[in-house]
């Protein structure tokens, strides 16, 4: 005999299965049907069991928004779940069926007067995830109850509330006064209500328009905030954090018992805890004297957590490293000790093992290299073949970098050639490339054996490497000759950037021994110019040939000078972003390493971040040292002029790929240029191909030639003839000579003659007055002229709206005219524009962020050079350029002629037509009338 | 964080949550075609589509990917995960895919429970447990049977108190606390058996049964070995960084109480491998392994396991072990032998031919990683000296304290 009870146990577990799963055996099309009659059931399990099936179907994507009424009617219960399972179901629909989701409104606002505090906050929290107007409307009331309740569990779930809110009407946030509640919630004595509330303000914050802080941080704001710190949940001490981030301690004493008192976060055991006390401890150490015993034991401090962070799961550590990435370059002291925890263990996932290794190779010095060498090696044996390459190429960083270990590094990379294994071969004969670079005329015994491999190079890069090897010892490298004229035999099928290097190479060789190689360097030549589709070859080719045939002599000086010497440090972040990503440590433009900027939508100007500066004069010697190194010297420029098709971390330059500054003055288009065509040709060159070869020649120096004209603007209408009693003028303003000058076009459209003209501008931003009186003739009917006045700036100054606004009053015989005009602002660009380097520098420091504005250009035409021309042409000059991250920065200044400076940062990708324009000034009024004026430079 | 998307390791989502607006899964193909290359996606990727990012954890063969716009901290959402994947291991013991679809709407409702517009709200077992009632067969029934629900209509007592860790009222017949020192020995250890790279990591995992609202605190013989800790949200730091003690109210249950690095002084290493491997293209390598105890303070090493990773070109081998059974895996190229205990009397030993293709280049070394197990040690030398009980509790319970040695991160190069 079977026991009744567990007969009936037995039972219910058929029909009640313990999973979720049996929601989903119904799939076919009477589902939903089948659905709205559970639902409209009688018996209250029955109806719950319908809802969760529906729940469960929504889970997993699919669309049960047909069933939003019968749903709806299930949400009067007091049965708690059930409440909960129809909101959660609301929240997914509502959008989609606002006009069904009314009538759930008067429930809501019921619920948010009941008596158990759980379910007033259910109320609130759904009705603010609901994102439909109308409901939006109901729910201002109860909030404003609720951010006032007695249960600290309906205020903080009300604080969310509002953020919510917010984002789906900012207006009616700030109508109502949530946003004062919000902040009166700040000093809240529940510290979870402060963390919610502060979290809530930073989310709004965030996606304010305006992107100016919404609360003022002060000593007495972070006091409170500290308090709560204490006490909150570990993710509302993310949000405290996070907040402390932005807040600049008045003083060095502030900023200390700041560090005091979030140092024990250090200890917690969320990561991103930890992570967010060590942004705001760094942003703080900004601030503290750097030889200051707090200083040194704070900077210890932060050492064990982040290698602690290194022991977390994967993912952790990843987010880790990135960060860590910035902190050693920004601050190396701190983990200077701790090389060994970088080690890469061999079941790390493959993007940690990457990060570590970079990470090793910044911590590189001469006490540790050593031990992080014999890593290395372990490495470039492991399965994963990206991670070798990338191990292959430390080593080759490391004999940079870290000089003593040079010889070292060498006989390591040879070791790894041995082992024949094909890609590792090839990448350490890139980084020989690199190594030769560095440290000339030194390591050339291993020539040979890198010539031994010359046949399993398959990869383009390698491959152009040792061509590049070959030409630049071709002296020493007795059949450098046939090694190279093997290459030739298959030049159509080589990689563009080998082609170029074969060139170069020949070209060398042919220079180094002329004797026995003419026809080889001939052969190259004629594959170059005349078989070859890319205009970079042939380009190449034809500046050679002319090289060769007019001052073989020249050539020589040319395509063998004395390369600049490649950086150890290659990769390294430019300072100003190193210092802004600093700022943002822990968050997302810290593992991409790029401002937020450049990847979040709709950020605009003013919200970009900066570490704070020390008010100490001490500090000067030290800003120094960093000023020195923002800007790449004269060197590392002309480095980025010439440097190689390879694409590679540490671009080392053949000085002959381009022809270097100092030769720049060579006349090219002299009379060489008979030579090469008409002369005896030193080469069977058909007279079909001059012609192209000679228009070839036209390209290169026509694209060459510096655009030197400023841009002229149209006239355009200023004052119409029906407005001007039969006179109508047309208008531009251009800059001469250094002067502005107004151009204008005086048409009589009356039927009689006009005379008598003068003009007169009313005060304005500029204090421009007419140089002269206007000189316009009697105009007889239907007869224009051409009028040009020069422009003074000596006048009174009144601020215009807008700033180049231009009031304009020209009086003849038959009446006054009054009409405005806009002043181009690149005519009043001075000549005198170009600032000193450091000038520039500091200046750029010293003007505060508030007085930064962004413009995005569009419509960009050429390259970076093409552009720094065309704004050269028009007095904005070109300071400095570098390539970070595959985009151009120009840094660029100008001076308008009532001696305001306008400094600019220009970021272009190559390739797009849009463009990153940064401003600096100290007079912000003027931005727009710049932003105008480069697009119409850079679109001329 | 604006939506969760649970993938399986084939690539199908197959449970969505949004917190905010319905997010169309479509925007995890950018997550998708990263898997197809390689299965350690890097966790963190930007999409095109609003400059939104998705942010991934891989656990147990899942992958939880969430949608996250504009400047978030990743961590954060990075620990999130975590915790749910630890609050649903603690919900249904487990957390895969078969565990997921059964319990659907528990997870719904926790996964709204935990977070709310990105902001998350309760994420401590003890909360959500008194919230939302793990599943139960019992429980079911009784529910069936009395019309109740297993989602509770109070508000959880613990969750806005000074001490959210901890819910009110917690009463045992048997008052129980016991504490376990796990450590980890994590170690590089090169060719001629030298330590490259050795730390110890540890872990605190406390089961405290106690009633009431006890008071404890706990001291160690030699604190001073402890140099970079990071605690339980109970613990009160003030008074660890003044007297060197652990001073907290437990939550009810198990926790991870401390965690903490030993890198300063030398690591013991408690195991050593005489071993002797050949590999050599086209021909019968051999490969012969010992292993034996190092520094292990007279306890036995318990559950070694060796697994050795071969380079590409190796086929096969046939091996003789004097105890414990081996495993090749021609695809993985790893094999796996299951040492178990070591008596110091006889040392295990594996020896045998392995067998490279021919023709081809060994373009890796092996290397191998250790397991080990070494109970009532904790290698650190760390030492709990006593527990005392404050607070307004008047019983007596029974207290426990248990040290355990296991191998991390522990690797072998050949």
């Amino acid at each position: 005999m079977i026991p009744i009870a567990a007969i009936q146990i037995r039972a219910f577990d058929r029909d009640h299965g313990m999973t979720d799963s049996k929601y989903f055996t119904t799939t076919k099309k009477g589902e939903i049907f089948e659905l709205k009659s559970e639902l409209n059931s009688d018996k209250k399990e029955k109806k719950k069991e319908a809802v969760k099936k529906v729940i469960a179907s929504m889970t997993v994507g699919k669309d049960v928004s047909a069933l939003f009424p019968d749903v709806v009617n299930c949400m009067q219960t007091d049965n708690l779940e059930l409440k909960k399972l129809v909101y959660l179901y609301l929240m997914n629909y509502a959008k989609s069926q606002p006009d069904m989701a009314i009538m759930a409104v008067n429930t809501f606002v019921k619920d948010c007067e009941d008596s158990n505090p759980l379910i007033r906050a259910l109320a609130v929290r759904t009705m603010g995830c609901i994102r439909v107007d109308k409901i939006t409307e109901y729910l201002c009331e109860p909030l404003r109850k609720c951010l006032k309740d007695e249960d600290p569990y309906v205020r903080k779930t009300a604080a969310v509330c509002v953020a919510k809110l917010y984002d789906i009407s900012s207006s009616m946030v700030e109508d109502q006064g949530f946003l004062d509640q919000l902040k009166d919630l700040l000093s809240d004595s529940n510290p979870m209500v402060v963390a919610n509330a502060v979290a809530a303000l930073s989310e709004i914050n965030e996606s304010s328009a305006s992107g100016q802080p919404l609360v003022e941080l002060n000593s007495a704001t972070i006091n409170k905030l500290l308090t709560a710190l204490n006490e909150c949940t570990e993710w509302g001490q993310v949000f405290i954090l996070d907040s402390l981030a932005n807040y600049t301690p008045k003083d060095e004493r502030e900023a200390q018992s700041i560090c005091e008192r979030i140092t024990p976060r250090l200890a917690h055991a969320n990561a991103a805890v930890v992570l967010s006390a060590i942004k705001v401890l760094m942003k703080l150490l900004e601030i503290l004297s750097s030889d200051s015993d707090f200083c040194a034991t704070l900077t210890k401090k932060l050492a064990p957590p982040l290698v602690t962070l290194l022991s977390s799961e994967a993912e952790v550590q990843y987010v880790a490293l990135r960060n860590i990435n910035l902190i050693v370059q920004k601050r190396p002291d701190i983990l200077k000790h701790e090389m060994k925890v970088f080690f890469v263990k061999y079941n790390d996932p493959i993007y940690v093992k990457l990060e570590k290794l970079d990470i090793m190779i910044r911590l590189a010095n001469q006490s540790n290299i050593a031990q992080v060498l014999s890593e290395l090696k372990e490495y470039a044996t492991e399965v994963d073949v990206d991670f070798v390459r990338k191990a292959v190429r430390a080593i080759g960083r490391c004999a940079i970098k870290v000089e003593p270990s040079a010889e070292r590094c060498v006989s390591t990379l040879l070791e790894l050639i041995q082992t024949k294994v094909n890609y590792v071969v090839q990448e350490a004969i890139v980084v020989i490339k690199d190594i030769f670079r560095k440290y000339p005329n030194k390591y050339e015994s291993i020539i040979s054996t890198l010539c031994e491999n010359l046949d399993t190079l398959d990869e383009p890069e390698a491959r152009a490497s040792m061509v590049w090897i070959i030409g630049e010892y071709a002296e020493r490298i007795d059949n450098a000759d046939e090694l190279l004229d093997s290459f030739l035999e298959g030049f159509q099928d080589e990689n563009a950037q080998v082609q170029l290097q074969l060139l170069t190479a020949v070209v060398k060789l042919f220079l180094k021994r002329p004797a026995d190689t003419q026809e080889l360097v001939q052969h190259v030549l004629s594959l170059a110019t005349q078989d070859s589709d890319n205009p970079d070859l042939r380009d190449r080719g034809f500046i050679y040939w002319r090289l060769l045939s007019t001052d073989p002599a020249a050539a020589k000086e040319v395509v063998l000078a004395d390369k600049p010497l490649i950086s150890e440090e290659t990769d390294l972040l430019e300072p100003t972003l190193l210092d802004e990503l600093i700022c943002h440590i822990a968050s997302l433009a810290s593992v991409y390493h790029k401002p937020p900027t450049a990847f979040v939508e709709g950020r605009t100007a003013g919200v970009r971040k900066s570490l704070p500066n020390r008010t100490i004069p001490s500090a000067s010697d030290h800003d120094n040292n960093v000023e020195a190194t923002v800007i790449p010297s004269q060197d590392s420029l002309i480095g980025d002029l010439l440097s190689m098709d390879i694409g590679d971390i540490n671009a080392p330059a053949p000085a002959s790929s381009v022809i270097p500054q100092q030769h720049s003055n060579v006349d090219l288009l002299g009379g060489g240029l008979d030579i090469l065509l008409g002369g005896p040709a030193p080469t069977a060159v058909e007279p079909a191909t001059l012609n192209t070869g000679n228009g070839l020649l036209g390209d290169i120096f026509g694209l060459s030639t510096p655009a030197t004209t400023m841009v002229s603007v149209p006239k355009i209408t200023w004052l119409p003839a029906e407005k001007g009693k039969g006179l109508e003028i047309q208008g531009t303003f251009a800059r001469r000579g250094g002067h502005v000058f107004m151009d204008m076009t005086f048409t009589n459209k009356a039927m009689q003659a006009m005379s008598g003209f003068a003009i007169q501008f009313n005060k304005n931003s500029f204090g421009l007055v007419p140089g002269a009186p206007l000189q316009v003739p009697t105009l007889p009917p239907a007869q224009s002229t051409e009028v040009s006045l020069q422009l003074n700036n000596t006048g009174p100054v009144l601020r215009m709206e807008p700033i180049n606004n231009l009031q304009i009053a020209i009086k003849n015989n038959v009446d006054v005219f009054y009409f405005a005009c806009l002043v181009h602002g690149q005519t009043l660009f001075s000549e005198e524009g170009q600032l000193d380097k450091r000038v520039f520098l500091s200046t750029w420091k010293e003007i505060p962020a508030a007085n930064e504005v962004q413009y995005t250009l569009s419509g960009i035409i050429g390259n970076a050079d093409g552009v720094a021309q065309k704004m050269t042409a028009n007095n904005v000059f070109t300071i400095a350029k570098r390539n970070v991250e595959g985009q151009d920065m120009l840094y660029q200044s100008l001076k308008l002629d009532n001696n305001v400076w306008v400094l600019l940062e220009l970021k272009l990708t190559p390739g797009s037509t849009e463009g990153t324009l940064s401003l600096k000034t100290r007079s912000v009024e003027v931005a727009q009338m710049v932003f105008t004026a480069y697009e119409i430079i850079i679109k001329s | 964080m604006e939506s969760l998307f649970i993938i399986n390791s084939s690539g199908d989502v197959f449970l969505e949550k949004h917190w905010r607006s319905v997010i169309s899964k479509g925007i995890c193909d950018y997550f998708l075609e990263r898997l197809k290359n390689s299965n350690d996606v890097v966790p963190i990727i930007p999409t095109s589509m609003n400059s939104t990012n998705l942010v991934s954890i891989n656990r147990c063969g899942v992958y939880f990917v969430t949608v996250c716009k504009s400047e978030i901290s990743p961590l954060f959402v990075i620990e999130f995960l975590h915790r749910v994947v630890d609050i649903f291991v603690d919900y249904f013991n487990e957390c895969n895919e078969t565990v997921i679809k059964e319990n659907y709407v528990v997870i719904y409702e926790l996964l709204d429970e935990m977070l709310d517009n990105g902001f998350p709200l309760a994420t401590e077992s003890n909360v959500l447990k008194e919230l939302i009632k793990p599943p139960n067969v019992f429980r079911t029934i009784a529910n069936s049977v009395t019309g109740k629900t297993n989602f509770s209509d109070t508000l959880p007592v613990g969750s806005l108190s000074a001490i959210p860790w901890r819910k009110s009222g917690v009463k045992y017949t048997n008052n129980e606390a016991y504490f376990d020192v796990i450590e980890e020995v994590d170690a590089i250890i090169d060719k001629s058996g030298s330590t490259i790279f050795a730390e110890i990591s540890g872990e605190i995992q406390c089961l405290i049964k106690l009633s009431g609202m006890p008071d404890l605190s706990l001291s160690f013989v030699n604190p001073r070995i402890l140099d970079d800790v990071s605690f339980h949200p109970c613990v009160r730091f003030k008074r660890w960084e003044t007297e060197r003690v652990l001073s907290f109210i437990p939550p009810d249950g198990g926790f991870r109480l401390m965690s903490y690095h030993v890198t300063s002084q030398s690591v013991p290493i408690p195991i050593y491998l005489r071993h002797n491997i050949h590999l050599k293209t086209g021909e019968q390598g051999r490969l012969d392994i010992t292993v034996g105890p190092k520094t292990t303070l007279g306890r036995t090493l318990e559950s070694v396991k060796l697994e050795i990773l071969f380079p590409k070109s190796v086929v096969n081998c046939s091996l003789v072990t004097t105890q414990g059974k081996y495993v090749f895996d021609q695809n993985s190229k790893i094999l796996n032998w299951d040492v178990g205990k070591i008596d110091v009397q006889k040392l295990p030993n594996i020896r045998g031919s392995v067998t490279v293709m021919a023709g081809t280049t060994i373009e890796s070394m092996p290397s191998i990683n250790v397991q080990f197990t070494i109970s009532q040690l904790a290698v650190s030398g760390l030492k709990v000296n006593r527990l005392d009980m404050y607070g307004d509790v008047k019983y007596k319970p029974f207290k426990g304290v248990k040290y355990v040695t296991k191998a991390g991160k522990f690797q072998i190069r050949l």
